[in-house]
């Protein structure tokens, strides 16, 4: 009798949740009481990290310093220029009258050391809903896109990483434009293009950037490098992969970002221009 | 042992076995984690079935579902189904010696991890590698180690 109803129960729940989202908040709710087990198996491994901060010397510190200030002092040079081109750009948009997207927000989130389920390609942060968190937000990290949010709880969110089986990201050669779909591969670092015509103007080392398409990456991120595969005259019997440019399996810092959907303005003082139209 | 002691520690058991189950291990040993959840609640019920039954697989089911992310309902599912089984046959199974429970031990978590299986593709054909079964053979071979863990903390 009482297995009837526990069955019958779950049942109702699989189905409940599986049709709809009105579950989310019983999951919060509970979330809150699983959030502080793996906040608590977290804790060893965040402590040696705090150890091991408090107990670098002064001589690692100081070479470290001397390090980051240098690359900022390059960053700053290419940002400079970054700058003027972008603006150059705008305007050349503007002279075209199309609408351009720009401006991102993004906030740092750290990986909690726990393990899910070994065969998905998951990572759990500790940043959730309280921080304004929420579904299918972009992922990156200093070197490319990561994933993206698969379910955000109040204190900790999950990531689907672009090599997990389920996962597709809408992706473009950056050398020529081509257009794309990379699919996760279920294999740590490696992701398939599944979706190319025989003539497909692809090589070796190609990179791989967000094309934007499907809204929900913004456009012009790296996310991988076309790996080498064997050149036949026909390539679609060949295997093409590519390895993310993001390092999944090193970084415990990651970027959640929040894109700013509305055009930015296209006037510009300098060039009279008729107002954009969306 | 009074009531409430116990209650206490029961709880505490299953509330360990949920923090080993998302423990940060290597890729190459996570594959072999097995489900702790599932082998203590075998051991609680086979011990005190009078307390122990299908509403705590089912309540720390669902606490496992949200643990872990899976659909409302997969764990619960599956938990009560095999604590169901572990209830009625608790006292042939109290007189098996340690080999054949090992074996009563391994249909249930292979039960238990095909109705995985089951909601797993449900919810999306996934590409479920052959790795998927090992928690299977690696939770069979722990039984013995957490029966007598999971005694002395009963007697401690």
């Amino acid at each position: 009798m009482r297995l009837l109803i526990a069955i019958l129960a779950s049942v109702t729940l699989l189905i409940t949740e599986y049709r709809s989202e009105r579950l989310l908040p019983v999951r919060a709710t509970l979330s809150v009481l699983t959030d502080s087990l793996k906040y608590a198996v977290d804790l060893p491994a965040s402590l040696f990290e705090k150890l091991s901060d408090t107990l670098t010397s002064y001589e690692t510190l100081k070479t470290e310093n001397n390090k980051l200030r240098q690359e900022q002092l390059v960053n700053q040079t290419q940002l400079l220029k970054f700058e003027a081109l972008e603006k150059e750009n705008i305007r050349l948009r503007a002279l075209m009258e199309n609408s351009f997207k720009l401006g991102e927000q993004v906030l740092i989130a750290e990986l909690l050391s726990i393990n899910l389920a070994p065969y998905e390609h998951k990572m759990v942060v500790n940043k959730g809903t309280r921080f304004g968190v929420h579904q299918q937000q972009p992922v990156l990290d200093s070197n490319g896109v990561v994933g993206q949010v698969f379910r955000a709880l109040p204190f900790t969110s999950e990531i689907m990483l672009i090599t997990d089986p389920n996962h597709a990201i809408p992706v473009q050669v950056n050398r020529n434009g081509l257009l794309t779909i990379a699919v996760g591969s279920g294999v740590a670092n490696q992701l398939n293009l599944p979706y190319l015509p025989n003539n497909a103007d692809i090589q070796a080392g190609d990179l791989l950037i967000t094309s934007g398409l499907g809204g929900t990456f913004p456009a012009g991120y790296p996310v991988a490098v076309v790996d080498d595969f064997p050149q036949t005259s026909n390539k679609s019997i060949t295997h093409i992969t590519a390895t993310p440019k993001a390092h999944l399996d090193r970084n415990r810092e990651l970027l959640i970002v929040w894109t700013n959907n509305a055009p930015i303005q296209l006037s510009t003082p300098a060039i009279k221009t008729p107002e954009p139209h969306e | 042992m009074n009531n409430q002691h116990s209650v206490l520690r029961i709880f505490i058991t299953l509330i360990f076995a949920m923090c080993l189950r998302i423990l940060p291990l290597p890729e190459s040993l996570a594959v072999f984690n097995p489900d702790w959840v599932l082998l203590v609640l075998i051991y609680w019920s086979l011990a005190i079935p009078e307390r122990v039954g299908i509403s705590y697989a089912w309540m720390f089911g669902i606490l496992t579902d949200v643990l872990m992310g899976r659909l409302f309902g997969q764990y619960a599912f599956s938990y009560s189904l095999v604590i169901y089984m572990v209830l009625i046959w608790h006292r042939q199974l109290r007189q098996f010696p340690q080999f054949q429970q090992s074996v009563f031990v391994f249909a249930c978590l292979l039960i238990s991890q095909l109705l995985l299986f089951w909601f797993e593709n449900l919810k999306a054909p996934a590409q479920l590698h052959g790795t998927f079964w090992l928690p299977v053979l690696s939770g069979t071979f722990c039984w013995t180690l957490v029966y007598h863990i999971m005694r002395f903390v009963r007697r401690f």
